[in-house]
């Protein structure tokens, strides 16, 4: 009697457990916009496509921009998976031309959606403009196109991004990555470039950015327990903590130093000297 | 102006007083009593170790329900501190006019065990703005029960002793109604007090019904200098009632609801514009119960709420909110269990308390959005905790053993406060658990006109929840600002005590002293590296466990009774508190002294007093004290019932206290305030029986 109950519960555990992977095996359909809770930042119609970019912020701004590409063939009415795309973001001065840190595009899980991202150093006026330059192949096919778009100071205001020449006469992009600040230690991390010529910015390795929190509404009150950030290679980003001990307004002064610890910019936040020329801002 | 600490400290602005007349009309009222009748008895402190055979207690009646009883207190409509202060064992730390801070042996709040009829409460200011002792008023009360030491381990675990406020209720006898009405002010600080009271009670039945409301100005220091931020409004009811089920078995309850609004603190940078209190129980008693005597389970909860408030304050750095709330519930069940030579107290308790404050600083620049954070992150403490006393008549003494044994769990219930400790302490867990322990035993015995009794006990305490969890909690005093440490141990205390009396005929003397040995005290040292939060502060405080500190004291106390009216008394206290480095201690009393002469006759009393204290030699100058100055003061009362119709009575009471209008501070007013100058005082109790 009791190897039949034994055997029967064995048989529906099992049943049970078939019927429970079955049913995850149905393909999910969702044709539903992957990127529905991101914002639409532009739609640029070239080669008979349209190129949508999104992002999670509502404008192209300055410093760090996550951007996520989609590819509609206008003519089927698809988006295209598995294209390669690289882009070229310029600055058009009055006087000359730049392009700003950025990274290589890349494909994300959804295979009609890539991602890679952009730090802008300034905001676009009427004269002076950012223009997103795209690069796309795919069917062994390559398109261009270029279009002009509006780079903004970020709503609140803050500072998150940072263009400085070091001592050692190098100009240096740094930026901050995007975080949601509690009153807790904070995962903070930036990346920062070093740049070679009008085009190129590399990463700037192994050198070291020291943090200094202030509420300079707060008698230029700091936290304790903030770590320096330094880099890891496997992101090509630096990363550190920062202790952040109330909500308000909070100045996080920078000082940046080389590999062989030789201060590029900075100083040190004293009762004399309220901040460092170098700093992120951040309100919450 | 003799003390101006800057915008954080009091303000004193000089004023014409309307006093000249008030003065006037005083000393014309003591002169009409004095003509009626001729001097008397106001002894309020009774020394009741010789009644309670072994306990070293001290009880000091509150509540005048007798005409003697009312003749004996020199102040009848005295807050409930000056009450306590009577006590050579209590000291008050003020920082104001109102909510002193009791402290027993030298030791504060966090030290002690204070309850109120044996109800936990835990106030819910990070400042100690409101000690739970200004949740109640004398209307309340009957007397307040303050023991020393591990003694106060019957209703907490303590370490410097316990206040145990026994509420006033009438009981189950046949007193038929009783209405009074009190009335009573203080020409110093304008005092208006006003309070009404109905009693009813017979053998199966009893209700209490009071209020009282009380509303002052600013207080002006000896010499006539207005202590600015120092009035305060309040205003307390309280009821309770019980019924007698059978012979033995009875039930009751009691309720009190306690409001203070706009209450300056001129020792501080903030005053509070809301301190609300809100105090209920039930209690089943049995008188036999298995056994067991006297068998009482209660259950209670209170909540307090108390804001802070600093837009009064004409220029402060920031402005800022302080709201903090501490919520208790709690049980106690206990029994007698007596034997020819056994006297046995069992005692079951617990209680569960929340408290949660908060800060919201505004900053000058109206851009900026305002800045929040979690000073108490809701810490939840759950304490329940056995306590065993047994009393043995040995047959040429007394032997009295005693112990507690508690557990006690913290949890830092809000996410926001955990991460926020969590910057200092990176691995703190949100909860975490202490064993408390207390145990102790004490001897007594007579050898002729004398009576010795001497005690050993060691106990431990948890660290308080701004001890343990507080952040960034600003003293003005030392002008630093203090973190909590989640990581410390209990701080524990070894004990002994004892105190000799002779008596013979009509003079007693009684030398009294404790010492107490403290491994892993609980103070705030400096950590040098971390950054100030308030504007102005001098540094940073965090919490730690020293490696031991030592506290020592000794009384001296004497009366006689010159006469049949006529009685005197003295006292004479030293205590002295040091750490494992030989730092003074905050807060340890200089050597201090009071006598007193006092007359009474069956209807008509005086008294005259004078108390004092010696330079404050040892002082803590990294907690801000200096060498507060000696200073004697002195205070004269007179007292007189008026009979007519059948049974009623009314009660006139006049007084002066610092008669020769002197300033002074001493060192338990926060930093360094002045106390109030010359005060004439009247009350009048109208008893309708």
């Amino acid at each position: 009697m009791k190897t039949i109950k034994f055997y029967t519960l064995t048989i529906l555990i099992a049943v049970l457990f078939t019927a429970c992977s079955e049913s995850n095996d149905d393909p999910i359909v969702i044709d539903e916009n992957p990127l529905a809770a991101f914002n639409l930042l532009s739609s640029f119609e070239a080669n008979n496509h349209t190129v949508e970019v999104y992002s999670k912020q509502n404008q192209y701004t300055i410093g760090y921009n996550e951007l996520f590409f989609r590819i509609k063939d206008n003519g089927t009415d698809s988006y295209i998976s598995d294209a390669s795309l690289t882009m070229t973001p310029m600055m058009h001065m009055e006087m000359m031309s730049h392009s700003c840190p950025k990274s290589t595009i890349s494909n994300t899980k959804e295979a009609s959606v890539y991602k890679g991202f952009s730090i802008f150093q300034m905001p676009g006026n009427a004269t002076e403009y950012w223009e997103l330059g795209l690069e796309y192949s795919f069917g062994g096919q390559t398109y261009n196109l270029a279009e002009r778009i509006e780079v903004k100071a970020p709503a609140d205001g803050k500072k998150r991004v940072n263009v400085f020449t070091g001592a050692d006469e190098n100009r240096y992009v740094l930026a901050m990555m995007p975080m949601k600040p509690e009153v807790a230690v904070n995962d903070f991390s930036a990346m920062l470039f070093k740049m070679e010529n009008m085009m190129t910015f590399p990463v700037a390795e192994g050198y070291t950015i020291e943090i200094d929190p202030r509420m300079p509404g707060m008698g230029n009150h700091s936290s304790p327990n903030n770590q320096n950030l330094t880099f890891d290679a496997s992101n090509n980003m630096y990363k550190g903590k920062l202790s952040l001990t109330m909500t308000g307004y909070w100045k996080i002064n920078l000082k940046v130093k080389d590999a062989s610890g030789a201060l590029l910019k900075g100083e040190d936040v004293t009762e004399e000297n309220e901040a460092s020329s170098l700093y992120f801002e951040m309100e919450f | 102006m003799k003390f101006y600490r800057g915008d954080l400290n009091c303000q004193v602005a000089k004023t014409h007083h309307k006093k000249p007349v008030i003065l006037y009309w005083g000393c014309l009222l003591l002169i009409v009593i004095s003509f009626t009748n001729s001097f008397g008895q106001t002894e309020e402190v009774f020394h009741t170790d010789s009644i309670l055979t072994v306990h070293l207690q001290e009880v000091i009646l509150i509540k005048s329900r007798m005409p003697e009883d009312y003749q004996k207190q020199a102040k009848p409509l005295a807050f409930i501190d000056d009450y306590l202060e009577k006590s050579h064992k209590v000291c008050m730390v003020k920082r104001g006019a109102y909510a002193w801070e009791p402290m027993v042996n030298s030791m504060t709040s966090e030290r002690l065990s204070i309850t109120i009829d044996g109800m936990r409460i835990f106030p819910a200011c990070t400042d100690k703005m409101d000690p739970i002792t200004s949740y109640v008023d004398v209307s309340n009360l009957q007397h307040a029960k303050i023991t020393s030491g591990q003694e106060g381990a019957e209703i907490g675990s303590a370490i410097g002793g316990g206040i145990d406020l026994q509420l006033d209720k009438s009981g189950f006898e046949n007193k038929g109604w009783q209405t009074s009405f009190e009335s009573g002010f203080e020409a110093n600080n304008m005092q208006r007090i006003l309070g009404s009271e109905i009693n009813y009670s017979d053998k199966m039945s009893y209700v209490d019904a009071d209020i009282i409301y009380r509303k002052a100005d600013n207080y002006a220091a000896g010499g006539g200098e207005e202590v600015a931020f120092s009035q305060f409004e309040k205003y307390n009811l309280s009821a309770n009632g019980g019924i007698k089920i059978n012979k033995n078995e009875s039930v009751s309850a009691s309720f009190i609801y306690d409001e203070a609004r706009n209450v300056g603190y001129p020792a501080l940078p903030m005053d509070v514009s809301l301190a609300r209190g809100i105090i209920g129980s039930a209690e089943y008693q049995n008188q036999r119960l298995l056994g067991l005597d006297d068998f009482t389970s209660k259950i209670y909860f209170n909540t307090i709420t108390h804001i802070m408030d600093d837009s009064q304050r004409p220029d402060v750095p920031i402005r800022m909110d302080m709201p903090g709330w501490s919520d208790t519930y709690g049980f106690i069940n206990k029994a007698n269990l007596k034997t020819d030579k056994h006297s046995l107290l069992l005692k079951w308790d617990g209680f569960y308390n929340r408290s949660l404050a908060e800060m919201t600083m505004y900053p000058n620049n109206s851009n900026e959005p305002p800045m929040f954070m979690l000073t108490w992150p809701d810490v939840h403490t759950l304490n329940t905790g056995i306590y065993l006393e047994d009393e043995l008549q040995l047959n040429d003494g007394q032997l009295k053993l005693s112990g507690r044994l508690a557990f006690q769990d913290n949890r830092v219930a809000d996410e926001f406060g955990l991460n926020s400790l969590r910057i200092f302490y990176p691995n703190m867990e949100a909860s975490q658990t202490r064993l408390l322990k207390s145990i102790s035993v004490r001897y007594r015995k007579s050898l002729g006109n004398f009576e010795v009794s001497t005690g050993l006990s060691f106990g431990d305490r948890a660290p308080s929840v701004s001890e343990g969890f507080g952040f960034y909690l600003f003293n003005s005093f030392d002008n630093h600002d203090y973190i909590g440490n989640p990581e410390m141990q209990n701080e524990q205390s070894y004990e002994a005590n004892g105190k000799l009396s002779w008596k013979k005929g009509k003079a007693n003397f009684t030398l009294s002293g404790n010492y107490f040995h403290m491994p892993n005290y609980i103070i705030g040292e400096v950590a040098q590296d971390l950054s100030t939060m308030t504007i102005g502060a001098a540094g940073v405080k965090i919490y730690t466990n020293l490696d031991h500190a030592t506290q020592y004291n000794a009384t001296l106390e004497s009366n006689f009774e010159i006469a049949s009216h006529l009685s005197c008394d003295a006292a004479l206290s030293y205590h002295r508190g040091f750490d494992h480095e030989g730092r003074n201690l905050p807060f340890i009393s200089p050597l201090a002294y009071s006598a007193s002469l006092q007359y009474a006759q069956k209807s008509f009393t005086a008294a005259f007093q004078l108390s004092g204290a010696g330079d404050q030699v040892n002082f803590n100058p990294e907690f801000g004290e200096d060498k507060t100055a000696a200073y004697t003061v002195f205070s004269l009362n007179m007292g007189k019932n008026f009979t007519f119709g059948n049974r009623n009575l009314i009660y006139a009471k006049v007084g002066v206290e610092n008669i020769f209008d002197t300033w002074y501070s001493t060192f338990t007013d926060w930093a360094n305030i002045p106390r109030m100058g010359r005060n004439v005082y009247a009350t009048l109790t109208y008893n309708i029986n």
